[in-house]
């Protein structure tokens, strides 16, 4: 999965439905390479981000990514009133500002205007939501060869592969992976070294800016106020495509709205250090309107349109999902997430991964379409304490499986199994029947098995190394205990209770 | 003082030396004991797989089980973290129910937390006392109710313990309850990285209070030959204390 080019029509996001997780994390488990890559790469960014957070908030960390989250929560609490606003800005500041309802009018609107403009060759900034309508193959095929300029994501393009982090696209591949893609795809000799690879991108990339008569951009926010776009990046390549192509389109999703200026102060301390431990990206650009031919401004496009993306999350703004569009993109949740290192992103089968993709993806994609990414996690809770905009995404995991059970998402075998688990637990004597069953039976299935169960009756247990039923998937990786002799209420009776 | 035990449904079953050993520390420190009898399961199995009818009528149990409770102690963080983080939350239609949820939810305590932040613990004074190494395996959902250092601290406090950190302790086991079986291979191969972190401090000990945890982690140092000896924080405790001496850990260990 790591280091082999993915061949044409065999791109990693494009999965059967209903995905099953299954077979692709088996295979990215057992990927040493990719293993060592997203381990070493995900648990130095999630320590970077912590100490960054202690060295500039201290004790006051949680209070920022608190005043972050209410930022956002805010204004998506009242997101028909600030999307008003922003569009009355914007068209003042002369953006043309496009409605998209649908991944696929988004991408028509962009073609269209490109094909209206003559457009040839588009160059491109990085942009999860593009990712999410696929734009750059509807531009290609209506004829506009498109170049992805950040230098993840042309590597990525160039391979045929798909980002595998929202941050870090091609946190999956290593250095002698991007020389193989570039000698076959750029025809330049084999190198292996950074500094040699990032200057034939480079020379690659310029003449490509040279040449291009379109830009295209996400947002990272969008300010009410003033209507202005606002992108962080790291390489400069956004300043190209949004500056020097006659006509600049960006593409953003709703959600992305702050109030005001004084809001981005705030949101760009804690994007950045939440996404690469930086205390700000290396640029950061805010662009209110194009080129001002009125005020004699000599740089810029001509003429600058923004796609405004709903593709349901007008469906997440229901009051329980809400909080997820608060998501800044940071990626810190999947740098956290124990889950997502083992099994990379793209076994998440979708453009968003980690703990925001297996949320947000069957949100926005269906439940019954990925009935592993709510189900396909411990809860353990890292992704929540890494968000900066503190986003309970276990809570919302949880709300997805009992929407699934509810639903009948979940199979009823599983729904019957904890409904009869639930009811042993709802009275005493249930509860005692059923715990006495379990201890009889996993105990003489150790004993049958061979394995010792010694010393006194409150710590003499067996172990099963090959369990029956349920418990096979878990004696397929690990031992099972069986219960004890005697169990801890059984000793409280015998002792006589209270002394 | 009066404190009433939540043993846990897999404490019971599986761990009942550390219920034991909660019992005996408290009552050490002076506490008066209880154990509620009509207490079963806080319904967090439930609950996380998305059953919430079953999970309310669990809560609703536990909540009526502890209603006279003064303060209610459990050796699981991670139930404590359940009855914390979600109980008034199943009641969100009911303010009359959500009310008793959030008495409750303000009496129960996890045990390393009751002992420092109610008791004042001083367990030096006592003469605590265990010769060995031992690391500690933090459980996720303690942290998650802000419950970290609290105990490493009490470790701190025995005399004779060698402490020795692991190297990511944050890392979850990989145990998530019906995760374990559901995704087996995932979940496999975050315990075998936590194993190898146990086995990478050398020492004797794992302390470790989360029975799911415990039954993860134990069952995969079985699995991979490691060996390690797993005790409850409350165990290596009354241990200190020469409190256990009539029931020694098993042979095998663990």
């Amino acid at each position: 999965m790591s280091a082999a080019p993915q061949a044409a029509g065999d791109h990693p996001l494009h999965v059967q439905l209903p995905y099953d997780m299954r077979p692709r994390a088996g295979k990215a488990i057992g990927d040493v390479q990719l293993q060592q890559f997203v381990g070493s790469a995900t648990s130095g960014k999630d320590r970077g981000r912590r100490q960054i957070f202690a060295e500039t908030f201290g004790e006051r960390a949680d209070e920022i990514r608190r005043l972050a989250g209410a930022i956002k929560q805010h204004t998506l609490d009242h997101l028909d009133w600030y999307l008003d606003r922003f569009i009355d800005a914007a068209e003042k500041a002369g953006v043309l500002v496009h409605l998209a309802s649908t991944a696929e009018q988004a991408n028509a609107i962009c073609v269209r205007l490109a094909k209206e403009r003559g457009c040839k060759l588009c160059v491109k900034s990085k942009s999860m939501v593009t990712e999410e309508t696929e734009l750059v193959p509807r531009l290609e095929a209506a004829g506009i060869e498109t170049v992805e300029t950040d230098l993840g994501e042309f590597i990525i393009q160039l391979d045929h592969d798909a980002p595998s982090h929202i941050v870090t696209p091609m946190i999956h591949k290593d250095r002698t992976a991007v020389g193989r893609a570039f000698a076959r795809e750029l025809g330049v000799p084999y190198t292996d070294d950074p500094l040699k690879l990032a200057r034939i991108a480079r020379d690659h990339l310029r003449q490509k800016y040279r040449k291009a008569d379109l830009g295209i951009s996400g947002a990272n926010f969008l300010i009410a106020e003033t209507g202005s776009i606002v992108l962080c990046t790291n390489e400069g390549n956004g300043r190209f495509c949004t500056s020097a192509p006659s006509t600049h389109i960006a593409i953003a999703g709703i959600e992305k709205l702050v109030p005001r200026m004084e809001h981005l102060g705030v949101m760009l301390k804690v994007l950045a250090r939440s996404a690469t431990a930086q205390p700000l990206t290396c640029y950061t650009h805010i662009i209110t309107g194009p080129r001002g031919h009125d005020t004699g401004e000599h740089d810029g496009p001509t003429s600058l349109h923004l796609i405004l993306l709903d593709n349901g999350r007008t469906e997440i703004l229901r009051e329980e999902t809400r909080e997820l569009l608060r998501c800044i993109r940071c990626g810190a949740c999947l740098n956290a997430c124990p889950v997502y290192r083992k099994v990379g992103g793209h076994s998440y089968g979708s453009v968003y991964s980690g703990p925001i993709g297996a949320v947000i993806t069957p949100l926005l994609k269906g439940l019954e379409n990925y009935p592993d990414l709510p189900q396909a996690t411990p809860l353990c809770g890292a992704c929540h304490e890494a968000c900066p905009v503190k986003i309970d995404l276990p809570k919302q995991l949880i709300g997805l499986r009992r929407r699934m059970a509810e639903r009948g998402v979940t199979s009823l075998w599983e729904r019957l199994g904890y409904r009869a688990w639930g009811l042993s637990l709802r009275w005493g004597w249930s509860y005692r029947l059923a715990a006495s069953v379990q201890r009889w039976v996993l105990r003489r299935l150790a004993s049958r098995a061979g394995s010792p169960a010694g010393g006194d009756r409150i710590v003499s247990r067996g172990w099963l190394s090959r369990g029956p039923g349920p418990l096979a998937g878990w004696t397929s990786q690990r031992d099972f205990p069986t219960p004890t002799a005697t169990s801890f209420r059984e000793w409280w009776k015998a002792r006589g209770g209270q002394t | 003082m009066k404190v009433s035990l939540f043993i846990t449904c897999l404490g019971d079953s599986f761990f009942p030396r550390a219920g034991i050993a909660a019992v005996r520390v408290l009552e050490r420190l002076g506490c008066n004991v209880d154990f509620p009898e009509a207490q079963t399961c806080c319904g967090q199995p439930m609950h996380n797989n998305g059953i919430a009818a079953e999970a309310r009528a669990l809560a609703a149990r536990m909540i009526r089980v502890f209603e006279g409770s003064e303060h209610i102690v459990t050796p699981s963080g991670s139930c404590a973290a359940m009855i914390r983080d979600y109980y008034p939350g199943l009641f969100a239609d009911d303010p009359a129910m959500r009310f008793r949820a959030e008495s409750f939810v303000s009496r129960t305590f996890e045990f390393s937390e009751f002992l420092l932040k109610v008791l004042k613990a001083d367990l030096r004074s006592l003469g605590a006392r265990w010769e060995g190494q031992a690391t500690y395996h933090y459980s996720c959902h303690l942290r998650g109710i802000g419950i970290t250092e609290e105990a490493v601290r009490l470790l701190r406090q025995i005399e004779g313990v060698e402490f020795v950190p692991l190297s990511m302790p944050e890392q979850c086991c990989g145990f998530g309850g019906t995760f374990a079986s559901k995704y087996p291979q995932i979940s496999g191969a975050m315990v075998r990285d936590k194993v190898a972190q146990i086995r990478a401090t050398g020492a004797g000990t794992c302390i470790s209070s989360e029975p799911g945890c415990t039954m993860n982690i134990a069952g995969a140092c079985r699995r991979e030959r490691c060996d390690v000896t797993f005790k409850s924080l409350p165990e290596i405790i009354a241990e200190s204390l020469g409190l256990m001496n009539d029931i020694p850990a098993s042979e095998a260990g663990r």
